[in-house]
């Protein structure tokens, strides 16, 4: 493991609701290496986005409250910071991405304007300083006729072109770590292609370490280093991406690359979906959250939460059939 | 072979942009569907892959060309004959929860299809075939009380679904049914379009634009590109062997869950920006360049690159 530039220790994140406590993220444990890619994978409502938002400090509070964690980024726990101290960190340390590129930028704000804010406010340049690094990372990340596109305003960009801005913004100021998440979920597949194409490049040319989180793990396999797998806000499977793509071990992660149809898939041969839908977080299941969709779960599942079973440095799992007395525990 | 259920010649669909201009949203289409058959049709947003959609079922009114539905032009039917027609042609949307009234319990939903066409029958009758339709798109029958918040992304498809089948259709528009849904869900909503697909022998045009699940579905995949049709092939043969650059530089961005694959890949590009198919008001466009020619047995492709 390279030198982590950011630890997530143990972190829980609750809503408080009307219903009552929707515990989004129960004990999420991970850690991303200096220029390192590390991909957050699960579907809708696994608590994804809440950790990140969580490590920028973005979450809404209320109705929703870290409970519990630290978040050690550069060695200092960013849950101890100040608002203020927040805002330039976001700036100017780690920058985000997110999957509606509208949302983000001022539609009113000229697209180099925008670019330029964030370069005089976090790096103190001046405005011609500014405007020549501002195109120069608009060229940075594809984006042709830079000069005059920097005059133009965010409608007049398609989506994929929108992206890319949002990346030269998020990327103006060098940070050491970049959170995308579900940056292409909206855009078309050529495109997708495109904005993973420049985040990959751009990392190559700055160093900057990555957290990208998405639903699809097909996305994935072609550029991080590991796979954080996440079901019902918890990590049930860690790897590289080689130890996920071939030789998965969670029943989660096999069942989420078994739903995806191959291109090499025989004619007529049906996919394999994992059924059901994942639990509500208001009462989360006590044992493996998985029990309810697992095809192998056993009497022992649904009571008691399986710890975690390491298969190498990198690659770890939380299942009770990959615990070494798995055979014992089924008679349990 | 099955005759062709769908006969699409010559489609066009122009939407006027005002200053003069028009946008060529469908160009000259054309195409077949055999009855029992899933025809793909793949293509980047904007592309005309809905509008195409909806002027073959006469959601719109065409600009040029003809439909036949089982050998009767559509477009020339009188509205009264067009609704019954109707029955028989169904669409299912991209964004179920945009598509369900949110006032509208599932039953009231899928009632209501049954109303439109007077299908309905009696009371005991109506809630008899409402809980046929849940059993056959896997709800329970409680689920009929209830409002569509209250479902997940994949269950509103499944009643976005049950509602297209109330009435009995033959031939279903699918537009880009699952990609508002995750992955691990768009399995079992595919799935279950196949299974009625057999059981009710339906046909399908499948509208997406995630290409391993269309070739997955499709028998056949058309290829669209700035309200043209470039490309139409067996769906085997045009992953296999594509001819169209722009087919080729979709088929080479599809991500692979592979990290080998992946590490291998080499992307064809197209270009950054599509093109615009907006013309200045009579503005020809070269139709003959775009003429699909048999390059193989089934292997349509765009004159220019044949
Ligand atoms: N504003 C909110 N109020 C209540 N619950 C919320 C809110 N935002 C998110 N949640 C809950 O937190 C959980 C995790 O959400 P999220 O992190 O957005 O999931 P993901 O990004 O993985 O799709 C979900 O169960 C969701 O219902
Ligand atoms: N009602 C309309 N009026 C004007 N333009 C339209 C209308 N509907 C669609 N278009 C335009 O037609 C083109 C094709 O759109 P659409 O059929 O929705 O594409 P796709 O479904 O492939 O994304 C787009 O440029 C779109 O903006
Ligand atoms: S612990 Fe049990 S329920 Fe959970 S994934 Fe493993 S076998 Fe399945
Ligand atoms: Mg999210
Ligand atoms: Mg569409």
């Amino acid at each position: 493991m390279m030198e982590p530039i950011l630890q997530v220790k143990d972190l829980h994140v609750s809503f408080f609701v009307k219903g009552g406590e929707v515990q989004a993220v129960r004990g999420m444990n991970f850690e991303v290496g200096k220029g390192e890619t590390v991909a957050i994978v699960g579907e809708s409502g696994s608590g994804k986005s809440v950790t990140a938002q969580s490590i920028m400090r973005l979450i809404p509070t209320p109705p929703s409250r870290v409970k519990k964690g630290e978040i050690i980024f550069q060695g200092q726990n960013l849950l101890d910071k100040s608002m203020k101290q927040m805002e330039t960190i976001r700036g100017k340390d780690i920058g985000m991405i997110f999957q509606d590129p509208m949302t983000s930028l001022n539609p009113t704000i000229k697209v180099g304007k925008q670019i330029t804010e964030v370069l005089i406010k976090h790096q103190k340049m001046s405005a011609a300083e500014a405007k020549e690094q501002g195109i120069e990372m608009l060229k940075l990340v594809g984006i042709k006729n830079a000069e005059a596109r920097f005059n133009q305003y965010p409608h007049e960009f398609s989506g994929g072109m929108r992206q890319r801005v949002m990346i030269a913004i998020a990327l103006a100021c060098r940070p050491a770590l970049l959170i995308a998440d579900e940056p292409t979920t909206a855009l078309d597949v050529t495109i997708q292609a495109q904005i993973m194409e420049v985040m990959q490049d751009m990392q190559q040319k700055l160093g900057t370490s990555i957290i990208l989180i998405t639903h699809d793990l097909g996305v994935v396999a072609g550029m991080c280093d590991r796979v954080i797998v996440m079901y019902a806000g918890e990590v049930v499977e860690t790897g590289t991406r080689w130890e996920i793509f071939k030789n998965p071990q969670h029943p989660y992660t096999k069942g989420l690359l078994r739903s995806m149809p191959r291109l090499d898939q025989k004619k007529g041969e049906p996919l394999i979906p994992i059924i059901g839908t994942p639990p509500d977080l208001i009462k989360p299941p006590v044992g493996c959250p998985f029990t309810a969709r697992c095809s192998e779960a056993m009497h022992v599942c649904e009571q008691i939460d399986p710890g975690a079973t390491e298969f190498s440095e990198t690659h770890m799992a939380r299942c009770w059939n990959l615990h070494s007395m798995a055979k014992e525990v089924q008679f349990v | 072979m099955s005759k062709n259920l769908i006969e699409v010649e010559g489609l066009k669909k122009y939407f006027n942009v005002g200053k003069g201009k028009v946008l060529k949203a469908v160009d000259n289409i054309n195409f077949t569907i055999r009855e029992g058959e899933t025809l793909g049709m793949v293509g980047e947003s904007g592309c005309g892959k809905t509008t195409a959609g909806r002027t073959v079922l006469r959601l719109y009114e065409p600009t040029a060309g003809s439909v036949k539905y089982n050998g009767t032009d559509i477009y020339k039917l009188p509205p009264g004959k067009m609704k019954a027609m109707r029955r028989d042609m169904q669409m299912i949307f991209q964004d179920p929860y945009a598509s369900l009234n949110p006032r509208f319990t599932v039953s009231d939903i899928i009632g209501e299809a049954l109303d439109i066409h007077g299908m309905a029958g009696s009371r005991a009758e109506r809630k008899k075939r409402i809980e046929e339709l849940l059993d056959m798109v896997g709800l329970n029958h409680d689920h009929a009380t209830r409002y569509p918040h209250e479902f997940s992304g994949g269950q509103r498809q499944r009643i976005g679904i049950a509602r297209s089948l109330a009435v009995n259709p033959k031939f279903i528009v699918c537009d880009e049914p699952i990609s508002a849904l995750d992955v691990s869900i768009q399995a079992q909503v595919v799935n279950l379009l196949k299974e009625l697909q057999d059981r009710l022998g339906l046909t399908y045009l499948f509208i997406a634009h995630d290409l391993s699940m269309v070739k997955h579905i499709s028998d056949r995949v058309a290829v669209m590109y700035l309200g043209k049709m470039v490309e139409l092939a067996e769906s085997e043969e045009l992953y296999a062997n594509p001819i169209h650059p722009y087919t080729k530089s979709l088929l080479s961005a599809i991500p692979v869950p592979d990290p080998e694959v992946e590490a291998n890949k080499k992307r064809i590009h197209l270009h950054d920006e599509l093109g615009s198919p907006i013309y200045a008001a009579g503005e020809k466009t070269n139709d003959s360049d775009f003429e699909l020619v048999e390059v193989s047995k089934g292997h349509f492709v765009a004159k220019q690159y044949a």
